[in-house]
């Protein structure tokens, strides 16, 4: 059971409520279906599920997925040892095993092939098979699948299958209103509120930009890494120019317009 | 009168020491010297008046020594008296040259010239340049010992005010130099020139002006206005060179918003919060303001609701970016109270700039009541939220009415510091119930906008063209015509292509194994999707030695297609109506089969791929056919309009080849490939230095290369060894034997893109 504890999580996340997500979560999980957190970057999708898993008291298992990751790299795979080889449970195995909320953040990066085996745990059968084992898991019945998906960098290679889209239900989250990020700032960084609504200011004027050479706008999240340079101590122009501009963008006419941005806004 | 008409005898001494006989110099002696004595030093004196006496005595009349004795002080006071030997160096060098002429307007440009420079360098500086356009443009005509003056030099001294207040020193050098080496030989196209009316010269002179450009930061501002407004708007700009009495000021209206084309940086603010000042006031606008009916005001009560106005969306707009304050503040005047005086002028729009001024910066230091009370009121209205046009226009009416002079209605206005050169011109603020006389009201922009679409051909493309005498490009240089190229008889085509039916057969099992060939094998993967034998036999053995086998024993496999744009152009000028030796056929026939087969085998290949063909006959008229387009298969149409190529003109190569890529570097592929079939060296009508051309054609080479565009010639000319290297470096061929070209250009094409 031990292995169990190591996934729960222990401190209450801070996470501010948009709508009514949190209680349609519960919904979602006293039906134990599968989960899809959609969204743009640093918008709150991990620390949702983050919390959630929290409010439930269910052992989270994370999992980032990338585009080198194979289907072994989430069941697992058998390891050579000396006198032979060895199985070893990957991070989905364990997940349904222990009963876990299984986390697989921006599983369109992953290879098609690989999200295919998600499919029997998504539907009525929630079973693994372990074709290499010739093993089938019944998961454990608190054992709940969760994937998040960013659209925003959709393209025609990164895409869920529709196969695999259908088996999930959906959150869509987005950046939160501009009175709402101001306090999330706040909460978060304990920054005053005014200061925190110059840079919910400036994250709108580079919002306004997706699509115009901005492939996507200033996350809540940098928000609030500026917010904590700024509760630091450093001045906001430096912070801003630092936490918000420099790592969004390489263009030149971009950048220049955000830094006016800042100027315009901490006068 | 006589010389003692000088009462004092210090004057009588100089008048002595100027030694002039012209009865005009002495009207204006004794106003001159009490200028001079009143900035110069003793010496300076002496000197001021020895120069003058020479120059009285040039034998150019009197206007010289007259504008020197003008001019000279206020000159000394901008760059002190060290300025004067230079300056009698350089009109002893007109004197000596056929160029007596000019000295007299060179001497008229020396004080404005100094008031901007305020350095003996830059001065200097001026001269050289003067000089220089002076020797490199006064000519000998062939054959005969007499020169004739420099025709570019008075007009160059009569445009050389204005050239300083739009350019830096090194922008007027540039300038000068462009004229001096496109037009030395062609004197009225240089007179042209120097009198800034030709449209290079003044293409030429945009490009030299110092401030920031408004081409240059468009995009900037455009995201600008996207990302902090969350508006957008076509963004137009108007030329501030060329109305020194009536200066345009911004505005918006149905077709975008006007601003002008460059902005010196001013009091502190680059020239891009200029750009940005303009159009955040105009955005406010659009936010902000309702319209209201004019008729009922008068002018003055209208001006007065514009300022107000103004006022509060500035006020609006700092409220939602407080970085605009120091912007706006900056560039807004600050009148000094008491400057204008209500006896004699009207004050209204110093009174309302003051206002202005009031409203913005609540740190003022006016006095006047009336205008602390009325800043008091509009603070107090817009503290309450965000206010509205109509009860704006109310405390601005009540203003008027309360701050009303007789002195109003006089016509000398008082305009120092008085205009706000961000604010745009209202013209939006206003409805009129009845049609006003002013005739821009009869000018329907929607009627004008049909009349233009309405034109069939499509209008000339510019390029410029690279004068490699200068390393400088010459603007909008060439004019380019596009068009489809007309049809003829598609089965002309089909009957090359049977001829070749034989070489068609070789080509196709080339390009069969060129063809994509779908599958790669990816080795040294962990999982995959077959055993990789040998690396797994390794692996094995490294298992067994008991050291750590490497995992990736398998291998998968990728699709890989081919990704390559091919642009083909060809040169249709004159010389490819020449037989070749020891044939029937034009190269031009010839060429015609090694298209048709080169189309026919990149067809089979699948690439998207190109053709067009061009001639020029001077700059003015390089035409550019398309024979072929993209994503248009090799069909009869396209075999139709090849069958009608013919043969004309020159060869302007570098614009054929800036046109070709503009499409091609559209094209979405990994590589592009522009292929040149050319029978001769770059060279048109116009042009009469041999290298011009062709360093043109080189330079294009490298403009596509950074447009990541590979260029290859396919080179007719058996001499082309002389010059092709040079433009294309290594990246050409010469077909020698001009025959066999049919089957040259399918088989290079396909070793090119292997």
């Amino acid at each position: 059971m031990s292995d169990k504890d190591q996934f729960k999580v222990r401190q209450e996340p801070f996470y501010q409520q948009q709508g009514n997500e949190v209680a349609l979560y519960e919904a979602a999980y006293r039906n134990r279906l599968p989960v899809m957190v959609k969204g743009p970057t640093g918008c709150g999708k991990s620390r949702f599920i983050e919390y959630m898993a929290w409010k439930l008291g269910k052992p989270l298992i994370t999992v980032a997925c990338n585009e080198d990751m194979t289907a072994s790299d989430l069941v697992g795979r058998y390891l050579l040892e000396a006198g032979g080889t060895r199985w070893l449970d990957g991070p989905l195995t364990t997940a349904a095993r222990i009963g876990a909320i299984c986390y697989l953040d921006e599983v369109v990066e992953a290879r098609q092939d690989t999200t295919v085996v998600i499919h029997p745990l998504t539907d009525h059968r929630r079973t693994l098979p372990l074709d290499k084992k010739g093993e089938l898991i019944e998961a454990h019945p608190d054992f709940q699948l969760v994937i998040s998906y960013n659209p925003g960098y959709q393209s025609l290679m990164k895409d869920l299958k529709q196969s695999t889209k259908q088996r999930f239900t959906a959150f869509e989250f987005d950046y939160p209103e501009a009175e709402l990020e101001t306090s999330i700032l706040a909460r978060e960084t304990g920054l005053d509120a005014d200061v925190a609504a110059k840079l919910v200011k400036i994250g709108q004027a580079a919002r306004n930009l997706k699509g115009h050479g901005l492939d996507e706008g200033i996350s809540t999240r940098l928000l609030v890494y500026a917010a904590a340079l700024i509760k630091d101590g450093v001045a906001p122009r430096d912070a801003c120019r630092m936490a918000l501009v420099r790592p969004i963008t390489d263009d030149a006419d971009i950048r220049e317009t955000l830094d006016h941005a800042i100027d315009a806004t901490f006068a | 009168m006589t010389e003692t008409a000088y009462e004092h005898p210090l004057m009588k001494a100089y008048w002595k020491q100027l030694n002039s006989g012209f009865p005009q110099v002495r009207e204006v002696f004794e106003d001159c010297m009490v200028e001079a004595l009143a900035v110069l030093s003793r010496d300076g004196v002496s000197a001021y008046l020895d120069a003058a006496g020479t120059i009285g005595r040039l034998g150019r009349g009197v206007e010289p020594i007259l504008v020197f004795m003008e001019e000279w002080p206020s000159v000394v006071q901008a760059l002190g008296e060290e300025a004067l030997p230079p300056v009698m160096q350089t009109i002893q060098a007109m004197q000596k040259s056929p160029n007596g002429k000019a000295i007299a307007p060179f001497l008229q440009t020396l004080a404005p010239v100094a008031r901007r420079q305020h350095a003996l360098e830059q001065l200097q500086h001026y001269l050289d340049i003067a000089l220089d356009l002076m020797r490199r443009t006064t000519g000998s005509i062939h054959g005969h010992h007499t020169t004739f003056p420099s025709p570019g030099l008075p007009h160059f001294f009569q445009q050389a005010p204005f050239l300083f207040a739009q350019l830096s020193m090194a922008g007027v050098r540039n300038w000068v130099e462009y004229g001096i080496r496109n037009y030395s030989k062609h004197p009225e196209r240089q007179e042209e020139y120097f009198s800034l009316k030709s449209a290079d010269a003044r293409a030429v002179m945009q490009r030299e002006r110092h401030g920031v450009l408004f081409a240059d930061v468009e995009r900037r501002l455009d995201l600008y206005l996207r990302g902090l407004w969350q508006d957008s708007e076509q963004l137009v700009p108007y030329s501030t060179a060329f109305d020194e009495l009536r200066k345009p000021i911004p505005y918006y209206d149905k077709l975008g918003m006007r601003v002008p084309d460059v902005f010196d940086s001013s009091n502190g603010v680059s020239g891009i919060d200029r750009y940005r000042a303009v159009l955040a006031h105009m955005v406010g606008h659009r936010r902000w303001t309702t319209p209201i009916v004019a008729d009922n005001y008068s002018p003055f009560q209208r001006m007065a609701v514009e300022f107000f106005e103004d006022c509060r969306i500035e006020t609006l707009l700092i409220r939602e970016y407080p970085g605009l304050r120091r912007i706006f503040l900056a560039l807004h005047p600050q009148p000094a109270e008491d400057a204008c005086d209500p006896e004699h002028m009207s004050c209204l729009r110093h009174r309302l700039a003051m206002m202005s001024r009031a409203l913005l910066d609540a740190g003022h230091t006016y006095q006047n009541a009336q205008i602390r009370d009325f800043a008091a009121r509009f603070r107090e209205i817009m503290a309450q939220g965000e206010s509205s046009t109509r009860d704006i226009a109310d405390l601005a009416l009540s203003f008027v009415a309360r701050t009303r002079l007789q002195s109003d209605q006089f016509a000398q206005v008082w305009f120092d510091d008085t205009v706000i050169d961000y604010r745009d011109d209202n013209r939006h603020m206003w409805v009129y119930i009845e049609d006003s006389d002013d005739e821009d009201f009869f000018d329907d922009p929607d009627k004008k906008l049909k009349k233009e679409s309405e034109l069939h051909s499509l209008p000339p493309r510019h390029y410029p063209e690279w004068d490699y005498n200068s390393q400088t490009y010459r603007p909008d240089w060439v004019s380019l015509y596009e068009s489809l190229h007309p049809k003829g008889n598609a089965a002309d085509i089909d009957r090359l292509l049977q001829k070749h039916a034989a070489l068609a057969k070789r080509l196709k099992r080339m390009l069969d194994l060129l063809k994509p060939q779908d599958k790669v094998r990816i080795r040294y993967q962990e999982e995959g999707s077959e055993l990789d034998l040998d690396v797994a036999i390794r692996s094995l053995i490294d298992f067994m030695g008991g050291s750590n086998p490497d995992p990736r024993i398998n291998m998968s496999h990728k699709t890989s297609g081919r990704n390559i744009a091919v642009s083909l152009v060809l040169d249709l000028s004159a010389s490819l109506n020449e037989k070749v030796a020891g044939s029937e056929q034009t190269i031009l026939e010839l060429s015609q089969e090694a298209v048709s087969l080169l189309a026919w085998s990149i067809e089979h290949l699948g690439d998207p791929f190109a053709i067009g063909g061009f001639h020029s006959n001077t700059r003015h008229d390089v035409r550019y056919m398309h024979i072929k387009g993209y994503r248009e298969h090799w069909n009869d149409e396209v075999k139709a309009r090849l069958a009608a190529m013919q043969a004309g003109w020159s060869t302007r190569m570098g614009a054929a080849m800036r046109h070709a890529a503009h499409y091609l570097s559209a094209q979405k592929a990994d590589k592009k490939l522009m292929l040149i079939l050319t029978d001769g060296e770059p060279a048109d009508v116009d042009v009469h230095d041999e290298r011009l051309l062709i360093e043109d054609a080189r330079r294009a080479v490298k403009e596509l290369d950074q447009k990541g565009i590979f260029t290859f010639c396919i080179n007719l000319d058996p001499k082309a060894d002389e010059y092709v290297s040079d433009i294309f470096g290594r990246r050409y061929t010469v077909v020698d034997n001009i025959q066999r070209l049919p089957e040259k250009l399918p088989q290079l094409f396909m070793a090119l893109t292997k």
